[in-house]
């Protein structure tokens, strides 16, 4: 018996959210006595997983891969848990993650929670805390039957240094070609060369407080400065003043940063649904009044207009010297 | 064209979440229930392609009667049938399974649900179902047009949209992006009372295990009050980002 952790990467180096699920396997590892083991698609790097406590990566690089298909990789993840003897699958919150896991739920016939944010808090019967009612509770879950599958929500767990002697074997999953045809792909778009919502560390994100798109050109400087992603209200997607790629919320992205920087923006509940699993809140606003403040660990009140080109000015001077 | 949504019902966005029975259970006093969000996208979306192709849009919804009347909310909007399977939806797995089973006596040309319910935000039962019926699925739909037989959908990837082409028939689990919020559908007197007309069948539940159990709630922890820095005396907040919450 096993954990097996499907281990995604970004740029083909292992991501942030791998090294997340590695940590938390090696503590279950630790609970349970069932050793950690990966499948990684190809990954330049599987041995970066070593130093989070993982100790044999399956690394599957057949060209066919090359092509993401969530039956074809559900398929293929399913025969690198029977490979390992895997009876927990950990499993993050990627779009393709969440495509393709509950493919392998069924065929597992597993149970299978999403939006987890602890340990196990007992193994026999295997219980954990998960997110619910868009970040407005959290639920104790029980996981009955022998096979588990658990979605760990990004940044809850962090990562822990582990370092364990390891191997990385080449796996040749048996797929079924006519997986990949499918679906026919017409295009992909992506945003280069900036920091996608779901990898940002820190994110600056500009409300109805701004006036108008054209005032967006601080908050991108802003979020340069920082490394940091950028991100909006509802009302300012709606409006169109920003992608609604951008738009965070319940209805939105629900993101969690190590800080969101809130300009502008009142702090809807259907806001800070989206973002009060941020590991911290800062919030900017001339309103003192604004619900935001009170699910903010730091504040400025005061004009955006004002208080943004001053704090990018410090900023600057700041990185300048560290 | 046959389409059909599965329609989950939810707590209005703007509800107080409060726990009962010591924590055990969702309590629903005062809660308005409404059209879940996400499937909201899809239904408009699912109007618009009705008008535009004709045929027919189902809406089926694993729950008990109380959610009947956000079950005749979407025949005002235009549905023009839907089937209520008579149970709890005790979790993700049990709820697809009766999907599955309803899906497997018909046949739908597109099956469009929301990517997540906002209550329990299990995300998985649109591709359980298509896991369990062998029909094809795309996850996270941001753009949906129909050609003939053939489907092209947009869908979210990381940083950006993959779009797809493929046969029909599809499970798409849609979002917001699919189409205008401007758009969305809200039912207007005549289809109110056009509605009351419509048929809504109940189905029995098929046998079906439950997998996971909610043991208790809790709410999240409270945030201690917010550091407040004057705006004139940034460097504070810095030494504070930089010192004490190591973020920069």
């Amino acid at each position: 018996m096993a954990i097996l952790i499907y281990a995604e990467q970004t740029n083909g180096k292992i991501n942030k959210t791998a090294k997340e699920l590695a940590s938390y396997a090696a503590e279950l590892s630790r609970k349970t006595g069932m050793p950690a083991y990966a499948v990684s698609f190809g990954a330049e790097d599987p041995e970066t997983l070593f130093q989070y406590g993982i100790s044999k990566v399956l690394n599957i690089t057949n060209d066919a891969f090359k092509t993401f298909s969530a039956r074809a990789y559900s398929e293929a993840i399913a025969q690198a848990a029977e490979e390992t003897g895997a009876r927990i699958l950990l499993v993050g919150e990627s779009a393709d993650a969440k495509y393709l896991t509950p493919f392998i739920a069924a065929q597992w016939q597993a149970a299978y929670v999403t939006g987890v944010i602890s340990e196990p808090l007992t193994t026999e019967p295997f219980v954990v805390k998960r997110k619910a009612f868009s970040n407005k509770a959290i639920a104790h879950v029980q996981l009955n039957g022998n096979k588990k599958i658990l979605g760990i929500a990004k940044n809850s767990y962090g990562l822990k240094e582990n370092p364990s002697d390891g191997t990385v074997k080449s796996f040749e999953p048996q797929v079924d070609s006519t997986l990949f045809d499918e679906f026919k792909v017409l295009s992909v778009e992506k945003a280069t060369g900036k920091v996608s919502l779901s990898d940002a560390e820190i994110i600056v994100s500009g409300g109805r407080g701004l006036k108008g798109p054209e005032n967006w050109g601080m908050i991108e400087e802003l979020a340069e400065i920082l490394g940091a992603a950028t991100a909006c209200s509802k009302p300012v997607a709606d409006m169109g003043w920003r992608s609604h790629t951008e738009h965070v919320g319940q209805t939105g992205k629900q993101v969690a940063p190590n800080l969101y920087i809130a300009i502008g923006i009142s702090g809807a509940i259907q806001h800070l649904a989206g973002v009060n699993s941020s590991k911290n809140i800062l919030v900017i606003n001339i309103d003192p009044e604004a619900p935001f403040f009170k699910a903010a660990d730091y504040g400025v009140v005061g004009d955006a207009f004002e208080v943004v080109p001053r704090l990018i000015e410090k900023l600057k001077a700041f990185k300048a010297e560290h | 064209m046959k389409i059909l949504l599965m329609l989950s019902v939810v707590p209005d966005t703007t509800s107080k979440i409060n726990f009962t029975d010591n924590d055990t259970r969702f309590d629903s006093t005062g809660i308005q229930w409404v059209i879940n969000p996400h499937d909201e996208f899809s239904l408009t979306r699912a109007m618009q392609l009705k008008e535009k192709h004709g045929g027919e849009l189902h809406v089926v919804h694993v729950g008990p009667s109380i959610n009947e009347p956000v079950i005749r909310k979407t025949l005002a909007i235009g549905a023009d049938k839907a089937f209520r399977i008579d149970t709890v939806p005790a979790d993700s797995y049990y709820t697809a399974v009766q999907l599955a089973e309803f899906l497997k006596a018909k046949h739908y040309d597109l099956i469009l649900s929301g990517r997540e319910s906002i209550d329990y935000n299990g995300g998985m039962v649109p591709g359980l179902v298509a896991a369990m019926t062998g029909i094809k699925f795309v996850n996270a739909v941001i753009g949906l047009e129909i050609e003939g037989d053939q489907a092209t959908v947009a869908r979210e990837i990381e940083g950006g949209k993959e779009t797809l082409q493929t046969s029909l028939p599809v499970i798409l689990a849609g979002q917001k992006g699919l189409v205008k919020e401007e758009e969305l559908r809200i039912p207007n007197m005549r289809g109110i009372m056009m509605a009351r007309r419509k048929p809504l069948e109940v189905l029995q539940p098929a046998e079906a295990p439950v997998k996971t159990q909610y043991l208790k709630f809790e709410k999240p922890p409270q945030k201690s009050a917010v550091k407040l820095v004057d705006k004139d005396h940034l460097d504070e907040l810095i030494d504070l980002l930089h010192n004490e919450a190591k973020v920069i």
